[in-house]
């Protein structure tokens, strides 16, 4: 059930609680100087990273192996601490979002929101990548 | 005497909009729907000479927007938005069908318009394989195969398919699309609000939907087209306005604009593809020069005046108003410029990034008389707009 026991030596990002771009920003932090084979772990609740960190991964050449959905627990008041610890890196615009966000929440205090846990294998760093709409990998129109 | 409600709009100020999925309307249109709220305020059901000229001018409008669809003027019917012309087609063609069904099938990067639509059925009736998404490759177009496999399955009555994209610029295989749906015996719905103005109309749908705003006409004008041959039924009681299609009474003045912009538009067609798509291939080599960006939709199959493209480490927010602070108006499908946090479902449908969006709607050039040389200084300044956004994140080297 918990894949991240057969990781070695793992890197957790947690990135709960920031807005897009923000969790890619930290996975690509986390990346920079990990070696090929190195696995990183981010947790990000922003609905945006669903799709931008397969694509950051794809952009870079690196390998999403997992991504799951967190379903959103209640009552679990050391894990709401665990989410408030995360959130103490962010600077104070990033915190303005997130409160802004936050007011009027149905959860409770001492609720877990529902997050996304993604598994990435780092590979070889290259020279960054330009655009990748390049003609040559585009698909044969279907008919 | 009572204040002007525009009297505190700022006179115009030196921008470059390059967000036309909605503009201005076109010079013509404008005096046009100017001398129409003179001439055309009456309602064209009465019998007085008032009446019968309001009659005249809608008639008027609805010959030449049919015989620009290549269809009949019964055929077309006026409705008071490009959405409401979509959601109002998609309903016709799925009540038309409730014997055989309620399912719909839709492609993934469909207007929202339809989406909602079928979700909405979907969860009233519990069901949801009454809405079925199709999914659409990296570039945005459909994916034929999972088409035909969702036409397949019984109880489906309609499919939606538009003629392009309005937000990457993809266009649709209609052809194909429309053959399959003639094999299963469905209808096929197309939205052409992106299209319209830009490109042929259309020739493969069962109905057609359209917003005058794609070339050049007003705001609050949709064209709903239900050729004769395609069961389409209102849900709701029978209404006597524009063939029985809707029950909100068209405003005369807004349709006349739209036909005047047609004309203005169809006429020069040909020659504002050439000029948009000249444009269109400077603004992406541009884009593909920025570091860490993705170019998104297909590089050829597309509309001529849209491009799309997404940066890594860009706030799409700050970018919106980083450009607009220098005098540009561009739009975003970045979730942070939503209201809803979420990305663009176009976006999401094709694996692309989401995040640092943007995109470019090129106007109408007689709506952008200085067209060229304000893409040109759109380009200059695009580099250090990025590189400003992506310095206050603080991300120099990633």
């Amino acid at each position: 059930m918990n894949p991240a026991s057969d990781l070695v030596n793992p890197i957790e990002v947690d990135a709960r609680g920031l807005r897009c771009p923000l969790p890619v920003i930290r996975l690509a932090e986390a990346a920079r100087d990990a070696p090929a084979g190195t696995w990183i772990i981010v947790l990000a609740s922003d609905p945006a990273a669903r799709y931008d960190i397969p694509a950051w991964c794809r952009m870079r050449d690196h390998e999403l192996r997992e991504m799951t959905d967190v379903p959103e627990m209640t009552d679990v008041p050391e894990m709401a601490e665990a989410a408030e610890m995360g959130g103490t890196e962010m600077s104070g615009t990033e915190m303005s979002g997130t409160e802004a966000s936050g007011t009027g929440d149905p959860l409770a205090e001492g609720a877990q929101r529902a997050y996304l846990r993604f598994v990435v294998l780092i590979r070889a760093q290259r020279s960054k990548a330009g655009g990748t709409g390049s003609d040559s990998e585009r698909p044969s129109r279907a008919t | 005497m009572a204040q002007h409600l525009l009297g505190d709009v700022p006179a115009r100020l030196p921008r470059v909009l390059l967000d036309a999925a909605s503009s201005p309307m076109l010079p013509a249109a404008r005096a046009t729907l100017m001398a129409a709220l003179d001439a055309g305020w009456a309602d064209p059901r009465r019998l007085y000479a008032e009446s019968r000229t309001a009659r005249a001018l809608l008639d008027q409008a609805r010959e030449v927007l049919a015989q620009g669809l290549g269809v009949r003027p019964a055929e077309v019917s006026f409705l008071p938005s490009g959405p409401a012309a979509i959601r109002s087609g998609l309903e016709g063609l799925r009540y038309a069908g409730r014997r055989r069904g309620a399912r719909i099938v839709a492609t993934a990067v469909e207007h929202s318009a339809i989406l909602t639509t079928g979700r909405y059925h979907a969860a009233e009736a519990q069901d949801p394989s009454l809405l079925a998404e199709v999914p659409v490759d990296r570039w945005g177009r459909v994916d034929l195969s999972a088409l035909q496999q969702a036409l397949a399955i019984p109880g489906t009555v309609v499919a939606a398919v538009q003629s392009a994209n309005g937000e990457v610029g993809t266009r649709q295989p209609l052809e194909e699309a429309h053959l399959l749906c003639r094999t299963h015996g469905i209808p096929l719905l197309v939205d052409a609000t992106a299209s319209l103005g830009r490109e042929a109309a259309p020739e493969d749908f069962d109905v057609l939907a359209g917003d005058a705003r794609s070339w050049g006409g007003p705001g609050g004008l949709g064209v709903l087209v239900v050729p004769e041959r395609t069961r389409w039924r209102r849900p709701g009681p029978v209404s006597e306005l524009e063939h029985g299609r809707t029950d909100v009474e068209p405003m005369i003045a807004l349709a006349l604009a739209a036909a005047e912009a047609w004309r203005q538009t169809d006429a020069s067609r040909t020659e504002q593809s050439a000029v948009s798509s000249t444009l269109i291939r400077r603004l992406r080599a541009a884009a593909d020069d920025l570091p860490d960006v993705e170019v998104v939709g297909d590089p050829v199959d597309r509309l001529p005046h849209v491009l799309t493209f997404s940066l890594l480490y860009v706030d799409g927010e700050a970018l919106v108003i980083e450009l607009d602070r220098r005098g540009f108006a561009v739009g975003s499908g970045s979730a942070c410029t939503s209201s809803t946090l979420e990305p663009s479902h176009v976006l999401a449908a094709m694996g692309v990034l989401t995040h640092g969006n943007v995109r470019v709607t090129l106007p109408l050039s007689p709506i952008a008389e200085t067209l060229e040389g304000d893409v040109s200084r759109f380009i200059a300044d695009l580099p250090d707009a990025v590189a400003t956004v992506r310095a206050h994140l603080g991300v120099p080297d990633l």
